[in-house]
């Protein structure tokens, strides 16, 4: 097992009384928390100072982590000898388990499991997974290889983690943001008690091509001028193959130009729909030929894009 | 090791929920989410009934669970009390529709104009 420094971790003196541990702690959610943070790395850190408060809160828990005595952050330790039957009721395999299980694995740690005794039932631990997938998949629909760590309690205040690796299917008609629950795949109920739920959270990757909103897709149309002036038709990569559109002629940059139900599917039925944002691009080194004619075309047009500017000395 | 999928369910599809049923997957008392009801932060599907209705009580949409879940979240991590939950979470709520719009707005933004 790794050793942790609760203690620093709060940025707090080992005697520090439990106010000032309170205050630490909730100095630190407020700049931590996901909920209210934007550090995108707030998440992490603040699992570990909620991991040292958790434990040094309690006086109970705070006392057998004392107990372990001190050792460098991240050094390998065990508990020394009798620390298993003094705070514990044994059972602990200190190899497979980190510091946090320990501890949430001691009295009244796992709030609902009402101490060590009994037979009643206990719920699994619900546990909260982001699953990252690519538009393609949202498309398609897809199987998820999940593989986690849990720790597994065994309602004698043993602990020891468990992998958890099972395959989820993931229906087509998810987007962005999107939860799902998979039945039973939380954490193990004890006494007959439920298994828990894992949530998914659908986190759709950035796409070299398409930018998603609900079920709706977004893509940069890149025109020529004289497309763009004239009217083409172009074809268009849509998730279900190329699709062939009619740009009018007379189009402008940033006009959108709709695809209907070219985008996602939808939970039920439906489709969302693909926008094609039309972008007029130059060549960026015209040859001779292709300048020559431009010229001719500025020499000849009469065509004014800053009539509505107000005119002066501009000139 | 050919392992059987776990079907994924939508949220949405779940029968209304009891505040029995969210008060276990939040870790929130029942009479705390009672409280975040009043408050407003907190919808019934039948919320023109009056809370003390034994004969038909108030019951949820699945959508709920991930408001509860954060409020579960929140009272644990920062101690709030029902009031100040209620403040936080209508809070989260509009930072969420703004994410939402702002990611909207983002998605019409061309990508090629900072290509050059």
């Amino acid at each position: 097992m790794k050793y942790k420094d609760y203690y620093e971790i709060l940025g707090v003196k080992r005697d520090a009384s439990t106010d000032d541990i309170k205050k630490a702690y909730r100095k630190l959610a407020h700049k931590y928390h996901p909920d209210v943070s934007k550090d995108p790395k707030g998440e992490e850190q603040f699992k570990a100072v909620a991991e040292a408060y958790q434990t040094l809160k309690d006086p109970e828990k705070r006392t057998a982590y004392d107990n372990l005595g001190r050792h460098q952050p991240g050094e390998e330790f065990r508990p020394p000898p009798d620390w298993g039957q003094q705070f514990g009721e044994g059972g602990f395999s200190f190899d497979d388990i980190d510091l946090a299980d320990l501890f949430g694995s001691l009295g009244g740690g796992r709030s609902r499991a009402g101490g060590r005794r009994g037979n009643i039932p206990i719920p699994g631990q619900d546990y909260e997974v982001t699953a990252p997938i690519s538009i393609e998949d949202a498309y398609r629909g897809t199987e998820l290889d999940l593989n986690l760590s849990v720790p597994e309690y065994d309602g004698k205040g043993g602990v020891h983690r468990v992998p958890l690796v099972f395959k989820a299917r993931i229906p087509k008609g998810v987007t962005d943001g999107e939860r799902l629950r998979l039945p039973g795949k939380g954490g193990k109920g004890l006494n007959g008690g439920p298994n828990g739920n894992l949530y998914l959270t659908i986190a759709l990757q950035t796409h070299p091509l398409y930018r998603v909103t609900g079920h709706d897709l977004y893509l940069d149309l890149p025109v020529t001028p004289w497309e763009a002036a004239l009217g083409a038709s172009v074809d268009v990569p849509t998730l279900g193959g190329p699709v062939r559109l009619k740009v009018p002629a007379g189009t402008n940059t940033g006009q959108k130009l709709r695809l209907a139900k070219r985008g996602l599917p939808k939970r039920r039925e439906g489709e969302g729909d693909l926008f094609a944002i039309v972008q007029i691009v130059v060549p960026a080194s015209p040859t001779e030929r292709e300048k020559a004619l431009f010229m001719e075309l500025a020499n000849a047009s009469k065509f004014n894009p800053r009539a509505s500017f107000p005119t002066g000395d501009g000139k | 090791m050919n392992i059987e999928p776990t079907e994924a369910q939508w949220l949405h599809d779940q029968a209304e929920i009891s505040i029995e049923e969210l008060a276990e997957l939040s870790g929130l008392p029942p009479e705390m989410l009672l409280e975040l009801v009043d408050y407003g932060a907190l919808t019934p599907v039948n919320a023109q009934l009056p809370a003390d209705t034994r004969s038909a009580p108030w019951s949820f949409t699945a959508d709920c669970i991930v408001a509860v879940r954060t409020a579960g979240r929140l009272r644990e991590d920062f101690d709030l009390d029902a009031n100040a939950l209620s403040v936080a979470l209508a809070l989260v709520e509009r930072i969420h529709g703004l994410e939402a719009q702002l990611q909207e707005l983002q998605t019409q933004f061309p990508r090629l104009r900072g290509k050059r």
